[in-house]
């Protein structure tokens, strides 16, 4: 059985059709295209797949679909305005924040996530907003440094 | 095959609905049944939500507090009556996980996970346990270790006393991976002070044994001591009394037995 959804999905509505317990990582990536989220562990554990739900960061591995219905979904294809960088994407490659990437998308939304709701966060404030994501090349410390570079940039003012 | 999803406004209709079919189950934040579901378990061939906006609420009534099933871990963390609550709820999972995970699914968690519940033994929560119309409340610690704690119970939330004052309730949870992680084990500790002796405790472990539990020869041992390196010495030679902890990928039973009475004491001494 199918169920119509619709949802805003980086600013712009969307109306799609979903199997009945589909999850939201699912319908991003093979149904409407969207393929930034990674399907990871899909056990929650790795954070590859954090999107922002209403602002709030939800690993879509986990999420069913339609109860996606109203919301609105943000992910890194939604971070670039045109052709002009969201500072977090810029800071991550100023910072060498990403190697393999894999884990990029993931890291980047929930960076968003903190720094929308916080524009000044301490260290630990990015530890805490990172620690649902896993990254096995980096040490984490140079997304750390990208992440606080960009609030020192004012993200939350241009963002 | 695709999961069947059924939403239901009204509690009697989940209860209802998870009685008929052996292979539905309740979906709180989902955090531990989709997770299972993308793990490949065939016996769940139902998902069961409700909307009831009742779930979703905190109550703080008087010194009594009660929160439904699926009050978040967020929610919780940032609720200014919750404060001593909020440590507990933010060493559960990063950001996201905090967004789904509710107090409702922690009582099922599996070890060694359920650190939420932790904290409620140790406030002498009760759990509001639904089946069919009916609805009964059921002591935390009771909960975790009966047969209640199946696949298809419905909870409706919890309730608790609120410590008199915020600095009598303590919370420590020990992980291998900084800052966060699953448990190597976890205490908690609500004391009732007279002066500067305890009148009252109530200590709870997490991952000390295969549920949650309650740690009563501590109790027993504080009861009327100071809270020094005399007065805790008793109660730290029971430490480990009515303890099964488990080997795991996080650290062996041997481990958990070695280190519990250090963070005791630490936790003890604050």
């Amino acid at each position: 059985m199918q169920t119509p959804v619709q949802f805003r999905l980086n600013d712009e509505e969307r109306a799609e059709f979903v199997d009945s317990g589909a999850r939201l990582l699912g319908l991003l990536r093979d149904k409407v295209g969207v393929t930034s989220p990674k399907s990871g562990c899909q056990q929650g554990t790795c954070g590859c797949c954090t999107v922002l739900i209403d602002g709030a960061p939800y690993l879509s591995c986990l999420v069913l679909a339609e109860t996606c219905a109203g919301k609105s979904i943000e992910t890194v294809e939604g971070l670039a305005k045109g052709t002009a960088y969201h500072p977090l994407q810029l800071a991550f490659m100023e910072h060498f924040a990403a190697q393999c990437g894999y884990c990029t998308s993931g890291m980047l939304m929930a960076a968003k996530a903190l720094l929308d709701r916080n524009a000044n966060p301490t260290r630990a404030d990015v530890i805490d907003a990172i620690c649902g994501n896993v990254c096995r090349c980096t040490g984490y410390q140079p997304i750390i440094e990208a992440i606080l570079a960009a609030a020192k940039r004012g993200v939350a003012r241009t963002a | 095959m695709p999961l069947a999803v059924k939403t239901f406004d009204k509690l009697r209709d989940v209860a209802s609905a998870l009685g008929a079919d052996a292979g539905a189950r309740y979906l709180g934040g989902g955090t531990l049944l989709v997770r299972a579901v993308n793990e490949g378990d065939v016996g769940v061939t139902t998902l069961v939500r409700a909307t009831d906006r009742g779930l979703r609420e905190i109550r703080p009534s008087g010194l009594r507090t009660s929160l439904g099933a699926a009050v978040t871990m967020a929610e919780v963390a940032a609720h200014p009556d919750l404060r001593f609550l909020a440590s507990v709820a933010r060493s559960i999972g990063g950001p996201a996980i905090r967004n789904m995970a509710t107090v409702g699914g922690n009582l099922f968690a599996p070890y060694p996970f359920g650190d939420f519940s932790v904290a409620l033994i140790a406030l002498g929560a009760t759990v509001a346990v639904h089946s069919g119309a009916s609805a009964r409340d059921v002591p935390v610690e009771d909960f975790l270790g009966s047969t209640d704690r199946h696949n298809r119970t419905l909870v409706s939330g919890v309730a608790f006393r609120r410590p008199d004052a915020e600095k009598n309730f303590r919370f420590l949870k020990v992980s291998r991976t900084r800052p966060k992680g699953p448990s190597v084990l976890s205490i908690a500790a609500h004391l009732t002070m007279s002066g500067t002796r305890v009148s009252s405790a109530r200590i709870a472990y997490g991952a000390m044994a295969p549920t949650a539990m309650r740690a009563k020869a501590v109790e027993a041992a504080l009861t009327g001591k100071t809270l020094d390196e005399a007065g805790i010495a008793a109660a730290l030679a029971v430490a480990l009394n009515g303890c099964a902890p488990q080997t795991d990928a996080y650290a062996s039973e041997w481990y958990r037995r070695e280190v519990l009475p250090v963070h005791l004491r630490r936790l003890l001494l604050g």
